[in-house]
């Protein structure tokens, strides 16, 4: 989630890019790599996630080839960084800050009323792809804590009653 | 430069971003015009001015008047009432009504300013961190510039820090002045200059605010630092988390270039050094330096064995510093005022001051900048104004997933890197947790165990196996099902971890543990023995239960339970909870507007 600007617009009914626009907009990052090998292998993942919004097999095979260095050597960075995601998200992802901050004013509380709602754990992805649910430590906003990204969208001083009202909204979105 | 009457500074840092602060500055910028008076008044951008739970936070100069929780709908009373007509908006001045942070005896918010002394946060909220002119008139690569001019010799500089006696505010505390000597003995053609802003510490946010608040300040130290050791390039290795303090380091690099302050020549003189950003991916394992290195040449972050220390080999093989953010934010201001001023201020063998990002379970959360040797005391209860709700006081936790918890009784310890690690914590990054009565200490320990088990490399076994074992262990003691022989497993495995792991990361992931085991072992028993948690937090320990003569028989909390565990009669039978189906999600208790549903 490079992409995500605290605070800027909201992402609510983006459109979203077809197979072949991702593709051509990943050619495009990746010339600036060619034959770059290792050193600019994270940049190069970080452009492509950016694009996709995780990175499939054949994305980071082409990562590959362009900077000249093993599908291997590919995939142990890919799987090495949690930011890294070999799975697609839902359309919004619920980011529930864990960071100690939170979690001491009631983070779990709303991780948990947040997975009751949506009926899936954190990690995953509702069958529709519409929401999934991750956790993450720190967004450095914790004076406002506990905090939760919803896409770019930033909820803070959360109690666990609000939790409906939040899924309620992109829900109908 | 223009003059103006007044000056509206509107805090843009992380915190206050997330509460809308960008669309105040569009208000201003519409209503200013309409009133006309965009000539007499300048709106400017700053950095966090660090009392983040009370923003956005709008500051009108020349009064100094600080305006708490601005909506965008309040700026046009701003403009009106103070802009126009002179008079303070009394209602925003002081710290939001419903705010758990101001319950009546936080009255006075000028305590949380009183006891600082800002040295590292000079810039943030004072000027625009997006305009390299408002750095310079404070100040601002004069030390840079001194420099080069009078060509000083690197080793006299280096000599200046290691005076100061400024140690590394990343954690560890080495000396800064002597690792660049290290580095700068080491004959390579070429050397490298790395900032560690990878700010892992879960609640933390210091080195945020810095980069956001005051970038300049980084990029002139790095820049002094690469005269000092002979390097022509550096690294800021970012948390990819930190979009808006990438975005500002960008843009001041951007202008350093314009203005010949980084680049070919610098000053005209024959040094020349360039930056660049490289942004983590997500491992708290690559703040560690060896790691960091790796992941700035596009490896996994795996630490590897020192020595080799980095100042002899580091990234691509060549000698390397690092130094952490708030380090390099001191390094200006030592050179402008000199390495004596600087050691006047601190204890003994810690000088100067440090930031803490003050949170949990306190009035005032924010950045704090205190100097070395004020009390944790002083801290929590002056500066951050107690704790909110009447509710006692427990511990605080620093350093992190690598520190520890300082209990009441050692509340009045002086903060430096010495006193915290003889407390059984460490000084770590500057996250500062404050925890309260209804804080399970056991909860917490294996909260910070959870964290290690995930950051772990895996790449050797005691850290690997023994974080998952400490973890397993700490899991059986909050779901009632250990023994005492649990405990003494507990403390078997932490001595292995300290003993045997490659990195810090493992050495210290007992630490958590380990103090909370000393300081509050009776929390442990309490688990392991009576089989109760009195904080109500663990869950396996914990039963929801309705007081038959409270309850109205309204039937809400029924209607909320998401297993419909809860069955009566409306209107007519007390509600009960059926146990043995209840998943403890705590909605009933929510719901119950009678106060009839209790933990036990
Ligand atoms: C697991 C681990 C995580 C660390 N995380 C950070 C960090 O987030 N920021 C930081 O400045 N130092 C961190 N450090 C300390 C660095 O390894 C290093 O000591 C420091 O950046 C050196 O800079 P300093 O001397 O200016 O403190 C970490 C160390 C370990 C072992
Ligand atoms: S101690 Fe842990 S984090 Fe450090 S190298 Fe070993 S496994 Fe990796
Ligand atoms: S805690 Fe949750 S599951 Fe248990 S009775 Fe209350 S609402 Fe139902
Ligand atoms: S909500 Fe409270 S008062 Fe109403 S039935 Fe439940 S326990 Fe009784
Ligand atoms: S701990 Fe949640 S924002 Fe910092």
């Amino acid at each position: 989630m490079l992409s995500y600007a605290v605070g800027g617009e909201s992402t609510v009914g983006k459109t979203k890019l077809t197979p072949e626009e991702m593709s051509k907009k990943l050619d495009e990052a990746l010339t600036h790599y060619e034959g770059q090998g290792q050193k600019a292998l994270m940049s190069a993942l970080q452009e492509a996630q950016e694009i996709y919004g995780y990175l499939p097999l054949p994305v980071q095979k082409r990562v590959a080839m362009t900077l000249n260095i093993s599908v291997a050597e590919v995939y142990g960075v890919v799987s090495f960084y949690s930011f890294f995601s070999l799975k697609p998200k839902g359309e919004y992802v619920f980011n529930v800050c864990l960071g100690t901050a939170c979690y001491v004013k009631g983070a779990q509380k709303i991780l948990e009323r947040i997975e009751d709602n949506l009926g899936i754990k954190a990690g995953d992805v509702t069958t529709d792809r519409k929401f999934s649910i991750s956790a993450c430590r720190c967004v450095g906003a914790c004076g406002l804590a506990p905090v939760i990204l919803v896409n770019d969208d930033v909820y803070g001083r959360l109690t666990p009653e609000e939790i409906p009202g939040i899924i309620a909204k992109y829900k109908e979105a | 430069m223009e003059l103006y009457r007044a000056h509206v500074l509107v805090c843009c840092g992380t915190g206050c971003t997330s509460s809308n602060s960008d669309q105040i500055i569009t208000q201003f910028d519409k209503l200013l015009p309409e009133n006309n008076i965009e000539k007499e008044v300048k709106v400017v951008k700053t950095g966090c001015f660090g009392l983040c739970a009370e923003g956005p936070i709008v500051v009108v100069y020349p009064e100094g008047v600080m305006y708490y929780r601005v909506d965008p709908k309040d700026v046009a009373e701003i403009v009106s009432e103070h802009l126009v007509k002179g008079r303070h908006v009394e209602r925003l001045m002081v710290p939001h009504p419903a705010s758990p942070s101001s319950e009546a005896n936080s009255s006075d918010e000028s305590n949380f300013f009183k006891k600082q002394l800002r040295i590292a946060l000079r810039n943030c909220g004072a000027i625009n961190p997006e305009e390299i002119d408002e750095y310079i008139a404070h100040d601002g690569y004069l030390a840079l510039g001194t420099i080069l001019s009078e060509k000083r010799d690197p080793l006299d500089i280096i000599d200046e820090i290691k005076r100061s006696g400024l140690r590394g505010r990343g954690g560890g505390g080495f000396p800064t002045g002597m690792k660049w000597e290290f580095a700068a003995k080491v004959e390579n053609d070429t050397k490298y200059v790395c900032c560690n802003a990878d700010e892992g510490d879960p609640g933390a946010f210091m080195d945020r605010s810095i980069l956001e608040g005051d970038p300049h300040s980084v990029i002139e130290a790095m820049t002094i630092a690469g005269y000092c050791i002979g390097a022509s390039q550096g690294y800021v290795y970012v948390r990819a988390e930190y979009p808006i303090a990438v975005q500002r380091l960008k843009h001041a690099m951007k202008q350093a270039k314009e203005y010949g302050l980084i680049g070919k020549n610098i000053f005209g003189s024959d040094f020349s050094f360039d930056l660049d950003i490289r942004l983590g991916a997500g491992a708290f394992v690559c703040g560690e330096e060896t790691a960091l290195m790796r992941s700035i040449e596009g490896k996994r972050g795996n630490p590897t064995p020192r020595p080799p220390f980095p100042a002899v080999r580091g990234l691509f093989n060549k000698p390397t510093i690092l130094n952490n953010v708030e380090t390099y934010a001191n390094i200006p201001i030592i050179l402008t005022k000199g390495a004596e001023w600087f050691a006047s201020m601190g204890t003994e063998r810690s000088k100067g001051t440090k930031v803490f990002a003050l949170g949990g379970k306190v009035q005032n959360v924010g950045l704090v900048e205190i100097p070395m040797g004020t009390t944790v005391r002083e801290i929590v209860f002056e500066i951050g104004g107690g704790i909110p709700g009447g509710k006692e006081f427990k511990a605080v936790q620093t350093g992190g997933p690598s520190g520890g918890c300082i209990p009441a009784s050692l509340l009045d310890t002086p903060i430096d890197y010495d006193n915290l690690v003889a407390a059984g914590s460490m000084m770590g990054s500057g996250g500062m947790i404050v925890m309260d009565e209804e804080t399970c200490m056991v909860d917490i320990a294996r909260f910070f165990l959870e964290f290690t088990v995930d950051e772990s490399c895996g790449k050797c076994t005691p850290c690997r196996i023994g974080t998952k074992r400490m973890y397993e262990l700490l899991t059986k003691i909050i779901e009632g099902q250990a023994t005492l022989d649990d405990l003494e497993a507990l403390e078997k495995v932490a001595l292995s971890l300290k003993n045997g792991s490659l990195c810090a990361l493992g050495q210290t992931a007992a630490n958590p543990v380990l103090s909370t085991l000393k300081h509050f072992r009776n929390e442990y028993i309490q688990h392991v023995v009576d089989k109760k948690c009195a904080c109500h937090v663990c869950k396996g320990l914990t039963e929801y239960y309705i007081i038959p003569e409270m309850c109205k028989k309204c039937g809400l909390c029924a209607k909320k339970c998401p297993v419909n565990c809860i069955s009566g009669v409306l209107g007519k039978e007390p509600y009960v909870i059926d146990a043995s189906q209840c998943i403890k999600c705590g909605a009933c208790m929510e719901a119950c507007k009678f106060k009839a549903i209790i933990k036990q």
